[in-house]
């Protein structure tokens, strides 16, 4: 197996799981569900630069085989802004559930076992 | 230059105006007269070199990437329009000082009406037909302002709005006609498109074209089935009645089919429809009129049919046709402006509009009586007036038309409408004028002031002067607007009141006796009329308002039903299709770059990280687990950084991984740790399948990037003035807060931005309901007896400082090795949250120095002041400059300005990651705190 395969396939898990995650009704699993995608976005601007075993991007003159350090550097802030991100929902999503006393993504309470798939219909 | 002063002027005083508010009633009619008197005069000075063939033109380039041009014209046409707005406009201004009362706000209705006298003047003298639009729209927002005048009453306010929606939905029309119009000619100037009628003509457009400029023109010219917001327009003050509503913005519609003559005009098309429709308004409007009470109300209705006469001669698609209508609009304008402003002055001195309580006005008012007979007269087509005149030349023209193959259906059905014409009009004057005195609330009502007189008889004097001397007064005119709107030589006009005995006189004779005959039993037929349902248009049209509202709020209810998963599934879905649109249509085939082959411990990693994501899917409702496994993702992710060369990101990784993790189970510490099931079965394989197809679409992507040469970008810039240009070996972190620093500088303004929303959104979070769910809330979980445990908050004490320590030496190398401001900042907030966690927020509180709220303004602005110090030396905003320098025992030190600009980044996240947590702690500790007495 080749690196860039196993890369490739870590990010298709990634968002299919976080895609699976994020469609559901409770806070805490959208969060979750954001934090897979996330790292799976993170993972993919990274690869764009190609995978480069053990030549980390520190300049020195005799080197000509090194990492691309421009995704590198996009991924470091994207990383953090990551964070903020997820803290920013989380908050959010703690503060819902404090207001309508209910986890759920809009807020309805739990009466019905099915109540997102009923208010589909 | 002297069109811009025309276009310009109106709008001036429009702005002047409502500059003046508070000057006296009669510097508001100065000002508004006097822009209309001076545009006069510039018109006059203009008109010989537009009769006699030389256009004045002007064009200024406005936006010519849409084809949009300030360009202007006066031809003869042009002229003609100009000439009635301003001339009318004039008078009009009199009379309404005559007319207002001595309350009313007469700079908002001086300045409505020059704004709307500018907007009219636009359409007249456009040569772009954008341009045109621009100003078609405006007519149509100061119509809604002038009739929506009288605000406190509710029926201006309902036929303001109503005018609005008619106009303003006929407007929308003209504008996709017009568009489609100059994108077939190949030209949105005028004087192109109408060279090129055969090439648009043979378009197949051109049946839309036509019907969406009809439904543009017919809409403003109330014609039928569109008339009926007219009549409701009348709740507007006379002097606006007689201006918009007879004289020249109804004309609008006309002057539009006038304009685009050349281009439309002389199809099947425009014959069957333009003079089937002019033909029925006709009728229509005539037969209402003769059965109406309300003297505004015979008047608009009359004005229906007049207009719909117009329409149906420009329809007939003949030159001679053509100078009828020409004709009339000029005898119209006169007549029954001056009809509307007699009605007026009935109403001002005798408080009532209503025919059946008013008679043998002649007595008490005899000038009012006589101009109002003498426009009538021209209104019912009598000799001598110009009314005749116009009438005989339309009547003569029907005898040529041919509609549906029937020779006297036209000359019949106009006969019949000139009958029903002559007969309102001979009611409006003699049932006003003769028999029984009745003068309404007023007991001796009398003549008017001259400003209200003035003007009305003026015009009703130009109504019978065009009967009388047409050739001389109206000929060349009418001659040279003829020929502007067919596009062809002047024709040779013979205008007079007599053409010996011809079908035109005799059915004009026929329909004037006729006419008398009917008036004689009229109480008859009015008995009949009274039977025939009459559908109120009001009614109709707010049922139809409100069916299309309920209509609309149906569908957004329907489209938001406030789901999240709804609109994320949307969202992921439409991304999805246009991933595969992508993929379809330029094929994404994997590539041929030789792959890098794994190690064994790559392969482990990787299967960690798929066991882990798999098993946070699966755990999802147990949610510690889930947290658990979240964690081992992060670390796999973490490892992959540090085995693909990029040791700064698995720094950061792991840095982010602790505190995004004890940040989620603080969280999770306060929400419901095992919720039920929610979602269906047949909901969850959907949304699984979305996502497989979405995982395989992403990894397909990036699989078929991977195995694709890499192309030399600007990465290599990068790499070569990292060193020399700034000053660091660690050329990510250069990139950072050197060459990428304007990015970074946004990045950490964000991070400062969440950071305050997390505060905004917990803190209140004590007070309301939310509070009481937190006073009320009671763990699931077994605590430790011991709320700080003693061994715990040693350790968290001691390791400050050498967390400390670590984090300075990972801000201090990060420009030339692996760390930098953001890694350094993410340590430092972990050792301060170490002691949040372990020694409680009361006691980590006290001692803190410096709040998080100054911690991310101080870091902003330390950053930002970086950036701008470059300035100070001329260099753009957040160049760089650094220097070696070499301090005893430490040795050779570089300093940078870059490194400056990182301890601002280092301020802010520092700031919002304590901010977050220390937040969450807080609330968390609150609610965990409550003695257990309380909480029972």
């Amino acid at each position: 197996m080749s690196l860039e395969f196993l890369v490739a396939s870590a990010i298709a898990v990634l968002v299919a799981g976080g895609i699976y995650l994020v469609l559901r009704a409770r806070t805490f699993q959208v969060v979750l569900g954001l934090t897979l995608i996330s790292y799976a976005i993170n993972l993919f601007l990274f690869a764009i630069g190609r995978l480069v075993v053990d030549a980390p991007p520190l300049y020195a003159k005799v080197v000509t085989h090194h990492a691309d350090p421009l995704p590198q550097a996009l991924v470091l802030t994207a990383i953090v802004i990551t964070f903020g991100m997820t803290a920013l929902t989380v908050i959010l999503s703690l503060r819902s559930f404090l207001e309508a006393g209910t986890d759920h993504v809009d807020g309805k309470p739990d009466a019905s076992p099915d109540a997102d798939a009923g208010a589909r219909a | 230059m002297a069109l811009l002063a025309l276009i310009f002027l109106p709008f001036a005083a429009a702005v002047l105006l409502g500059v003046t508010r508070h000057a006296s009633r009669s510097a508001h009619v100065g000002i508004a007269a006097g822009a209309s008197g001076a545009g006069l005069a510039i018109l006059l000075a203009q008109a010989p070199a537009a009769l006699a063939g030389m256009v004045p033109t002007i064009q200024i380039g406005w936006i010519p990437a849409l084809g949009l041009d300030l360009s202007l014209w006066l031809d003869p046409l042009a002229l003609l329009f100009a000439g009635l707005i301003l001339a009318i406009g004039l008078l009009v201004v009199v009379y309404a000082h005559g007319y207002l009362g001595k309350e009313e706000p007469s700079a908002r209705f001086f300045s409505f009406l020059m704004l709307f006298q500018g907007a009219m003047l636009g359409i007249a003298l456009s040569r772009n037909v954008l341009l045109m639009l621009v100003f078609w729209e405006l007519t149509s927002l100061s119509s809604f302002l002038l009739i929506g005048f009288w605000r406190d009453r509710a029926d201006a306010r309902q036929g303001a709005r109503m005018a609005l929606t008619v106009t303003g939905g006929g407007g929308l029309a003209l504008i996709a006609g017009l568009v489609l119009l100059g994108k077939v000619a190949g030209s949105y100037d005028l004087s192109t498109i109408l060279a090129r009628g055969a090439l648009v003509q043979a378009s197949p457009l051109y049946p839309v074209i036509l019907l969406l400029v009809l439904g543009g023109a017919f809409t403003k010219s109330a014609q039928f089935p569109f008339h009926f917001w007219l009549p409701y327009a009348m709740a507007a003050p006379t002097p606006v009645s007689a201006y918009l509503h007879s004289a020249t913005m109804v004309k609008a519609g006309v002057f539009l089919l006038a304009r685009l003559w050349p281009v439309l005009a002389g199809t099947e098309w425009w014959f069957g429809i333009v003079t089937s429709v002019g033909l029925a308004t006709m009728l229509f409007g005539a037969g209402v009129a003769l059965y109406r009470y309300d003297l505004k109300a015979i008047l608009a209705y009359s004005t229906i049919s007049q207009l719909g006469l117009m329409v149906m001669l420009l329809g007939f698609g003949t030159a001679a046709a053509v100078t009828a209508a020409v004709f009339h609009i000029l005898n119209h304008a006169a007549f029954k402006a001056a009809l509307f402003m007699h009605a007026g002055v009935i109403d001002h001195e005798t408080g009532t509009r209503d025919i059946r309580r008013l008679g043998g006005l002649a007595a008490v008012m005899p000038l009012t009586a006589t101009l109002g007979v003498l426009a009538a007269a021209a209104m019912a087509g009598l000799p001598p007036t110009g009314g005749f005149i116009s009438k005989e030349m339309m009547l003569e023209e029907t005898t040529h038309a041919l509609l549906g193959g029937q020779h006297l259906l036209v000359p019949v059905l106009a006969t019949i409408a000139a009958l029903l014409s002559a007969a309102y009009s001979l009611r409006y004057a003699v049932w006003l004028h003769a028999g029984k005195r009745r003068t309404g609330e007023v007991a001796h009502p009398h003549d008017p002031g001259a400003a209200m007189l003035g003007p009305p008889a003026l015009l009703a004097a130009l109504a019978l002067a065009l009967g009388l001397a047409p050739m001389t007064l109206a000929a060349p005119l009418v001659a040279a607007a003829t020929a502007a709107v067919t596009g062809t030589r002047e024709p040779a006009l013979h205008l007079a009141l007599w053409h010996g005995i011809n079908p035109a006189l005799l059915m004009s004779v026929g329909a004037v006796a006729a006419a008398i005959v009917l008036l004689f039993r009229y109480s008859a037929t009015a008995r009949i009329v009274a039977y025939l349902p009459a559908p109120d248009a009001k009614n109709l049209f707010d049922r139809g308002m409100e069916m299309s509202v309920a209509a609309l709020r149906h569908a957004s209810d329907w489209l938001h039903r406030a789901s999240l998963q709804r609109y994320l599934f949307v969202l992921f879905a439409v991304a999805l299709l246009l991933g595969l649109d992508a993929a379809v249509r330029f094929a994404l085939p994997a590539g041929t770059a030789p792959t890098t082959v794994a190690s064994p411990i790559a392969v482990i990693a990787w299967a960690g990280l798929i066991a882990a994501t798999v098993a946070v899917v699966a755990v999802d409702r147990r949610r510690f687990l889930a947290l658990l496994f979240l964690g081992v993702i992060g670390l796999v992710m973490a490892l992959a950084f540090v085995h693909l060369s990029a040791p700064d990101l698995a720094l950061t990784q792991i840095a982010v991984e602790v505190v995004t993790i004890v940040l989620m189970l603080l969280a999770l510490h306060l929400l419901p740790h095992h919720p039920p099931r929610l979602s269906g079965a047949g909901r969850r394989v959907r949304d699984a399948a979305l996502g497989l197809a979405g995982g395989g679409g992403m990894g397909w992507l990036a699989w078929a990037i991977m195995t694709r040469p890499m192309r030399d970008g600007i990465s290599r810039f990068h790499w070569e003035n990292s060193h020399a240009g700034g000053g660091g070996d660690n050329v990510v972190n250069v990139t950072l807060v050197d060459f990428r620093a304007f990015d970074t500088l946004g990045e950490i303004i964000v991070l400062g931005i969440a950071g305050l929303a997390i505060f905004a959104l917990l803190e209140p979070a004590a007070r309301g309901i939310a509070g009481r769910r937190l006073r009320e809330w009671r763990s699931s979980e077994l605590f430790s007896s011991e709320r700080h445990p003693m061994m715990f908050v040693m350790a968290a004490r001691l390791l400050l400082p050498l967390v400390l320590l670590v984090g300075f030496y990972l801000f201090l190398r990060g420009h030339n090795q692996p760390g930098g401001g953001f890694v350094a900042a993410l340590v430092f907030s972990i050792a301060i949250l170490l002691q949040y966690l372990a020694s409680g927020f009361d006691w980590t509180d006290e001692r803190r120095r410096i709040g998080e709220h100054q911690l991310i303004g101080l870091g902003v602005l330390i950053a930002a002041a970086t950036g701008l110090g470059s300035l100070l030396f001329g260099a753009p905003f957040l160049s760089s400059s650094f220097g070696h320098f070499h301090l005893p025992v430490i040795g050779d030190v570089e300093l940078a300005t870059a490194m400056l600009f990182d301890l601002g980044v280092a301020f802010v996240v520092v700031g919002a990651v304590t901010m977050a947590l220390a937040q969450l702690t807080h609330v968390a500790q609150r609610a965990a705190r409550q003695p257990p007495e309380e909480r029972a």
